[in-house]
């Protein structure tokens, strides 16, 4: 029962709330009574059933508790001493179907107005249902911080008045490359540094989805979500005891072959939709990476178009990987040397590979060491020690 | 839902310092009064008084007692407001749509929107 429950609360919290929002006007107020509902779902449930309509009936009981508190609030104020604290009218709760209002909450979490760090904060919080704990764990900050940026956030859309609704279509495209900057920021925080922060990716996925359902004209929307199905797929093969393993070296079994083809479907429909921003190209390129073999022309043209799109010297570099797969290592090192990234491990690394794989040793071990220096992550760290110390024992050089 | 909104002109070419004003293009010029009188007949619009310039300004505090004054605005000369005005709207994006169009914001300077209190 606790399982179906929890299932309910994951698959209903973003809609119940974005509800309760849309008709209370009121994040704080719909928060408690959302709980309030969810707990007596807790209860009630396992005894009478699960309702036909979870949702309408978590939505029909919050919103009864909302408004008692409402009313008993204003009584209050009122000083009137008849006190009437009704018993709520759970009896006459009714399957009315209720407006999914999820997109308006997400076009409001991620106004503009409001600090990304806050977007991504609330998101998780309304959308996601994840706690204030679970967030500031997720981003590394300590829980007070966390807990005042989503009250400070709260306060602003109130008092400044931050609409609760989906932008007209003249501020559409605009606040749509803010939402999914948003989902892609958490899907980021989660992907690049699992297992510790891994509960972020079904996170942005859960959203991507949601977001494909709500707007399914957007081709940006489909391409963001197949890009992160297809990088997701391959989570079980990306690390062995906590160690990275490379794209190369992946054990191609571990790789989830049902979302690589939905992913490749959802990117498909984006296509179909005459979809060519960052997040198509990306679903593409992570597209022809899951085939065997590796068409790397291919994914360096895609890679040329992305880093035309962005302007981005670290497209570039995967570029550069992809041309010294495609035509050598010589060629690849062009595109690196070219580049000005000397801050990043990861030009130092891409060049250490390319060097090593031109037999040019000593340039290679200063690059690894370059890219040590620089590197933060430690499994990271421990990926580029291995690399270094293969390379002493492969040129038979021992120090 | 009031909001008020503060013009900060920061390096944006003012009528006040004719060098800078000069830079504008008498089109532009034209163009940056034209701007203000159609957002002061915007409905919902009151304008605010004309404010001097920050040079102007006298800052007052008072310690222990006594009144101290210090030349020139609170914050630095550069971030001190320039002008305001009131702005009834719907939500924050009707009166960010507004700030949008005043010639202010474009041309180096910006506008700070803040919702009034209703009590």
């Amino acid at each position: 029962m606790v399982t179906i429950l929890d299932q309910v609360f994951r698959d209903q919290w973003g809609r119940v709330l974005a509800a309760l929002i849309g008709f209370l006007g009121d994040f704080d107020l719909a928060e408690e009574a959302a709980q309030e509902a969810f707990a007596i779902a807790a209860e009630r449930w396992p005894h009478d059933g699960t309702p036909a309509d979870p949702g309408a009936w978590l939505v029909t009981t919050a919103r009864n508790r909302a408004i008692d508190r409402i009313r008993r609030d204003r009584t209050l104020a009122a000083k009137t001493s008849m006190l009437q604290v009704q018993d709520p009218v759970e009896g006459m709760v009714s399957a009315t179907p209720f407006l999914d209002e999820r997109l308006e909450l997400i076009f409001t979490c991620c106004h503009p107005a409001l600090a990304v760090d806050a977007q991504v904060a609330l998101v998780l919080r309304t959308l996601g249902g994840l706690t204030t704990v679970e967030i500031a764990h997720a981003f590394l900050v300590p829980e007070p911080t966390m807990a005042q940026r989503l009250v400070r956030a709260k306060r602003k859309i109130k008092a400044a008045r931050i609409p609760f609704r989906v932008p007209p279509e003249h501020l559409l495209p605009a606040r749509l490359v803010a939402v999914l900057a948003v989902v892609y920021l958490i899907f980021n925080e989660g992907y690049s540094a699992p297992p510790a922060r891994g509960e972020l990716v079904p996170e942005a996925l859960m959203l991507g989805r949601a977001l494909a359902e709500l707007m399914p004209d957007e081709p940006e929307v489909r391409g963001l979500l197949a890009m992160m199905m297809l990088l997701d797929a391959r989570r079980e093969a990306r690390f062995r005891d906590d160690e990275i393993v490379l794209l190369a070296d992946q054990d191609r079994a571990l790789w989830d072959a049902a979302q690589i083809a939905e992913g490749r479907a959802v990117l498909n429909r984006a296509l179909a939709l005459g979809g060519h921003d960052p997040y198509v190209v990306q679903a593409a390129i992570a597209s022809l990476h899951a085939d065997e073999p590796r068409d790397w022309p291919q994914i360096a043209a895609l890679y040329s178009e992305l880093a035309q799109l962005t302007g981005s010297p670290v497209v570039e570099l995967s570029r550069a990987v992809a041309v010294a797969e495609a035509l050598g290592p010589q060629q690849g090192l062009e595109i690196v040397d070219r580049l000005a990234l000397d801050d990043y491990h990861y030009l130092h690394s891409t060049r250490a590979e390319l060097l090593r794989r031109l037999g040019r040793s000593v340039e290679a071990r200063d690059a690894y060491r370059r890219a040590l220096a620089l590197v933060h992550d430690d499994a990271e760290r421990r990926l580029l020690e291995r690399r270094l110390a293969e390379l002493g024992t492969a040129s038979g050089q021992v120090r | 839902m009031k909001y008020m909104l503060l013009i900060h002109q920061g390096d944006a070419p003012t009528p006040r310092s004719p060098e800078a004003w000069a830079t504008l293009s008498e089109d532009e010029q034209k163009a940056v009064y034209a701007d203000y009188q159609a957002i002061n007949q915007t409905p919902g619009v009151t304008p605010g008084l004309g404010l001097d310039a920050p040079e102007t300004a006298t800052t007052v505090r008072v310690q222990d007692g006594k009144t101290l004054t210090t030349d020139g605005p609170f914050v630095e000369l550069k971030e001190a407001v320039g002008g305001y005005l009131l702005f009834e709207a719907d939500d924050l994006d009707a009166a960010i749509e507004l700030a949008a169009r005043i010639p202010a914001a474009r041309l180096g300077g910006a506008i700070e929107v803040r919702p009034i209190v209703e009590w």
